[in-house]
């Protein structure tokens, strides 16, 4: 991407240390890929293509499946009520049978939402390729990895190559500056980037996650952040590596140990972006100023902090974006100028692969210890792994969730995309912690505001969309 | 895949900007295990409007899609490309498509044609005012025409390539097994692998 020497992005190295073969002529480079994770929702077609052209899996040893889009949340034990999601599943565990595919299975302690897994696992490391049938494979970018979702026909191309062609993107700096104040988290600074850029904002670009308040943040909050880069439009997001991920990578039952630690380590701390690197385009934002945010409408670009109103789209000068702000007002069933925090909901979802880490369910968890859920409430905790589940039992957080009044579930996508009974009834309101917004995501009719788990947890103690400010 | 040229069609107005997968296909429909059978999926939800642009004539006949900006953003799935192509879409016309939604899209013989926004609104105003018009995507000449109405359009050189040579992909790559193999040689050992389960 850039002649030698030149100063480096994260990106443009970590690109040029996977090039298989340089494309001429306009086509695209051929990119090795280093992990592969799979699961039952986007990958059956892909398995039948490789059986009708007898091609085998390349590497299943870089390659690992889990359960997760249809899973049940209750009585995992039984056999999954619906029979067309139990097909889905059986021909995941048929094809990984067949193909040698490592999988993780439902009752397994490392199975989970795919994004949650592989980075508990230690698989996902710093200036690796990973790819995934999924759009929030981006993710893993918190480690310093290029990671992108792919669709069907590239899992397979994946499956038979281990490989994949992909045209070079624009890099992007999103540089937040300053110290976030207590109750803001990195899921206020993503929907205030996406509100700032907008959903198509980053098409085409890598982003790359810099500044103070962002080194300050734990591995969880860069995967919140990096996860929803491709609600952006971008292709993926990226953290640089630092002793924060290598602190957390340590002794993971496949981070690298040994020699091989002391190499790996060496060559991630020259991954870091270069002085003097230039991006394509760069957006600055100030973490200081930053406050709790909420979606108001039906694409996550549709935000606004909470202290703010549901806007008025008469104020939208873009006739797009003015349509689409009157459609989803409509849809949303709510009118312009309504103080965000008068808005009341029926549910609280907490989960999903933006926000169901240890850390998220204990910040939760810490805002609605002792307290009650509101009234007509109904709140939902859905750990994003097996393994997180069993970790906060073990911390009592589960016990916190079902003193409170909250329903206490197995691990899995769940009502992020309401692919299993867990849905959200026509008309019902929902403070989530998941990703998208959009019209029927979370069940058909159902109306999402997406929030943070602190925002999460003060909504389910007043009912009202809240600020962690607006309890203690 | 068949060697696509050019591609002549009704063309249907969605007068939306930011058409989600969601939208295109809801979760629901990603139960199923094939790769054809969707036509009944397509905007599962919006098609409950006897209303809706696809549920009236001519425009459920039609097999170019002039939309707003930005679309096929969110999810990956290429279950959106095979409910459009089942339908009966060919190709396409947005001044804006989420990523993953195009590169999808090149793979499965659906022309995905970005031109600027004043051009879908002039195709959608002719289309609107002569329901049932064609539109034609000329992927050789590289132009999108509509009454009076004639644009060039924008696509990557290579995917335009593949689709006018009809070209499968993994077939391409297979060409380089011996440079993914040296590749592989060199591979570091501290880089992940998943076998066997630690
Ligand atoms: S939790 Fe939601 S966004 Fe994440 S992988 Fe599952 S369905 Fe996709």
């Amino acid at each position: 991407m850039t002649a030698d020497g030149a100063p480096r992005t994260l990106a443009e190295k970590v690109w040029a240390d996977h090039l298989v073969v340089r494309g001429d002529n306009g086509e695209p480079d051929l990119i090795y890929i280093d992990l592969h994770l799979v699961h039952e929702v986007t990958s059956p077609q892909a398995f039948d293509g490789l059986r009708m052209a007898g091609r085998p899996v390349r590497r299943p040893d870089l390659t690992i499946a889990t359960e997760d889009h249809n899973t049940p949340t209750l009585n995992i034990g039984a056999q999954i009520a619906d029979p067309i999601s139990r097909t889905q599943i059986e021909t995941l565990r048929a094809n990984a049978k067949e193909f040698g595919i490592r999988l993780h299975s439902l009752g397994d302690i490392e199975q989970g939402i795919v994004h949650v897994v592989g980075p508990q696992l230690g698989l996902t490391m710093p200036g690796i390729t990973v790819v995934c049938g999924d759009s929030h494979t981006s993710t893993h970018g918190a480690f310093g990895a290029m990671a992108l979702g792919i669709g069907t026909s590239e899992v397979e191309h994946v499956l038979a190559t281990q490989t994949l062609p992909l045209t070079p993107f624009k890099t992007m700096s999103i540089t937040v500056n300053g110290t976030l104040r207590p109750g803001v988290t990195a899921k206020d600074i993503i929907l205030a980037v996406i509100a700032k850029i907008g959903t198509g904002g980053g098409q085409g670009y890598v982003l790359e996650y810099r500044g103070s308040a962002i080194r300050a943040l734990s591995m969880e909050g860069r995967m919140t952040i990096c996860n929803m880069s491709i609600e952006a439009g971008a292709r993926a997001g990226m953290v640089a590596p630092d002793d924060i991920t290598f602190d957390y990578l340590k002794g993971r039952p496949h981070a690298p140990a040994g020699a091989d630690w002391d190499a790996a380590v060496e060559y991630w701390k020259t991954l870091p972006t270069d002085e003097g690197a230039t991006f394509d385009a760069e957006v600055v934002l100030d973490g200081d100023a930053l406050e709790p945010f909420v979606t108001w409408g039906t694409n996550p670009g549709q935000g606004v902090a909470l202290s703010e109103s549901v806007p008025n789209p008469a104020d939208i000068v873009d006739p797009n974006e003015r349509a689409s702000a009157t459609r989803a007002l409509e849809y949303m069933d709510l009118e312009p100028g309504t103080p965000m925090k008068d808005i009341r909901v029926d549910q609280v979802f907490m989960g999903s692969c933006t926000n169901s880490r240890i850390e998220d369910l204990r910040a939760f968890a810490s805002v609605i210890k002792g307290k009650k859920l509101a009234d007509g409430v109904k709140l939902m905790v859905v750990p994003g792994s097996a393994r997180v589940r069993l970790e906060a039992e073990a911390e009592g957080i589960d016990k916190v969730v079902t003193d409170f009044g909250g329903e206490w579930r197995f691990a899995g996508c769940s009502m992020c995309l309401g692919m299993n009974p867990d849905q959200l009834q026509p008309g019902e309101r929902c403070a989530s912690t998941s990703n998208r917004n959009f019209e029927g995501r979370q069940g058909k009719g159902g109306r999402t505001h997406l929030v943070s788990p602190l925002v999460a947890a003060a909504t389910a103690i007043r009912g009202t969309l809240s600020s962690p400010w607006d309890v203690n | 895949m068949d060697k696509i040229s050019s591609i002549t069609g009704i063309g249907v107005p969605l007068r939306r900007s930011n058409v989600d997968t969601d939208q295109i296909i809801p979760a629901e429909f990603l139960k199923r295990v094939t790769k054809t059978g969707f036509d009944d999926a397509l905007f599962h939800s919006w098609r409950q409007d006897p209303d809706f642009v696809l549920n009236r004539e001519p425009f459920s006949r039609g097999s170019v899609l002039v939309a707003g900006p930005d679309f096929g953003t969110g999810s990956s799935r290429e279950h959106a490309v095979w409910a459009l192509r089942d339908f009966g879409f060919r190709a396409v016309i947005a001044s804006r498509f989420g990523d993953i939604f195009r590169g999808n899209s090149g793979k499965q013989g659906l022309v995905t044609a970005v031109v600027p926004e004043d051009v879908v609104a002039r195709i959608w105003l002719e289309l609107e005012t002569n329901p049932g018009a064609e539109v034609t995507v000329d992927l050789a000449e590289r132009t999108v025409s509509c009454g009076n109405v004639t644009n060039p359009f924008d696509i990557d050189d290579y995917t335009r390539w593949r689709l006018m040579e009809g070209l499968d992909d993994i077939g391409l790559t297979l060409r380089h097994t011996t440079a993914i193999d040296d590749f592989e040689s060199q591979r570091e050992s501290w880089r992940p692998t998943t076998l066997p389960a630690r």
